[in-house]
């Protein structure tokens, strides 16, 4: 058993607080094995030296492929790069809009990042219109930046959207427990009624449904199943679909 | 007297530009290496033990959408917006499609399309045709000569079009 691996695999599955380290002597006698192998520390875990430092609470998680990272609960949402997120147009200044993306700084946009935008051809966006983009620039030194448009220069689903509806805020761990792939909430909730949801990976969730009713039934559902056991989740789902509310 | 004043000259007179002329070697040797050697003295640099470049074992990644295979963000159920199930299945497969492409293993998904047959074949009918588009106005007749030549394998000998002058 390597070394490295060996370390986190002791921990994988248990809490770990801020401060806790991981050290591997490289100075030690398996030299050449530790050395062969990468490791890939993802959020909760950061680099300093030859250690790994644990900077968020939560559980140790491990998938193939040398990957580990923290599984943490919080509301504050962190820009990160490459994350699709639902921001708020708050100021139109010249050639960037500066958006609202529930971080610690607004996050600029440029006018040319829509699909089939030119400098004659200006997208039509006000203050106050949801957008759907994903971080080109995200670091802790940097005014973030999105884009609406991916690497080919097509929208895929980003940019302005959302005439009516409802945009609500829920915490990031619900957030991606709804975008983990076959997430029984979203099972659950799709059984009910046809609706339309964008969920950003800040928190930010915005729902729509043919009615006013549905969509706020929706949002409440969503809002409530945060803290609920899947059964609890399951007979309350039932009592909405018979329309007992 | 000329020569005893030229040695009470500064030494940053010497080192204009329109003294070196005169200069012997000698001197300008000299000017040259208290030159280098102010700018040496002057050379900051750190005081600090090399830097190596390791190489990383430890890579970061701060993103949990990698980790947790997180899907597309825009989602819609049971038809409420066509477009938006439609960008689903699309940005939802790409994973999917590797694994089973892996799956499958040395199975090309272009085999389905078009056999190189099959492509041979369509563009049998265009050779001629991308040739003549290729060639300049001048040569066009004589590929068309030749591909009837080919076709027909019988020489029939034409008369050259050429100007006649009118009989008056």
């Amino acid at each position: 058993m390597d070394t490295v691996h060996a370390r986190f695999k002791d921990k994988i599955g248990e809490v770990l607080l801020p401060g806790d380290v991981f050290t591997f002597s490289v100075q030690g006698g398996g030299d050449c094995n530790i050395k062969t192998e990468k490791i890939i520390c993802g959020p909760g875990l950061r680099r300093n030296g030859e250690e790994v430092h644990v900077c968020k609470s939560g559980i140790l998680r491990h998938k193939q492929a040398n990957l580990y990272w923290i599984d943490s609960q919080q509301r504050r949402y962190i820009p990160t790069k490459g994350e699709c997120v639902i921001g708020i147009v708050t100021a139109k200044s010249g050639d960037i809009y500066k958006v609202d993306v529930g971080g610690s700084e607004q996050a600029s946009l440029s006018y040319l990042a829509f699909e089939g935008a030119t400098k004659r051809n200006r997208p039509n966006v006000q203050v106050g219109d949801l957008v759907y983009g994903q971080f080109t620039i995200a670091n802790k030194d940097m005014e973030p930046e999105l884009v609406c448009i991916d690497s080919c220069g097509r929208a895929n689903g980003m940019g302005v959207f959302g005439a009516d509806g409802l945009l609500f805020k829920v915490s990031v761990g619900l957030v991606r427990r709804l975008l983990s792939p076959q997430s029984e909430i979203v099972k659950d909730l799709e059984k009910i009624f046809p609706f339309e949801t964008v969920v950003g990976l800040n928190g930010r969730v915005w729902v729509k449904a043919k009615t006013v009713q549905q969509t706020l039934i929706v949002a409440n559902l969503l809002e409530t199943c945060e803290n609920m056991t899947s059964q609890q989740r399951q007979t309350l789902f039932k009592k909405v679909a018979e329309g007992s509310f | 007297m000329a020569k005893d004043g030229s040695t009470k000259l500064s030494k940053n007179l010497l080192r204009m530009k329109f003294m070196q002329r005169g200069l012997d070697a000698d001197v300008k040797k000299q000017l040259d290496e208290e030159e280098k050697r102010i700018i040496s003295d002057e050379h900051w640099f750190l005081d600090l033990p090399e830097l190596k470049a390791k190489e990383n074992y430890i890579i970061e990644e701060r993103s949990y959408v990698p980790c947790e295979d997180l899907v597309y963000g825009r989602m819609s159920f049971k038809g409420f917006n066509p477009d938006v199930e439609r960008l689903m299945v699309l940005m939802n497969a790409p994973k999917e499609e590797d694994e089973v492409n892996e799956e499958i293993g040395g199975i090309n998904k272009m085999d389905t399309d078009i056999t190189d047959e099959e492509m041979a074949r369509r563009y049998e009918s265009l050779v001629g045709s991308m040739r003549k588009k290729f060639a300049k106005k001048r040569d066009r007749s004589a590929i068309i000569d030749r591909e009837e030549e080919v076709n027909s394998n019988v020489v029939d000998c034409k008369p050259k079009k050429a100007f006649l002058k009118p009989q008056d």
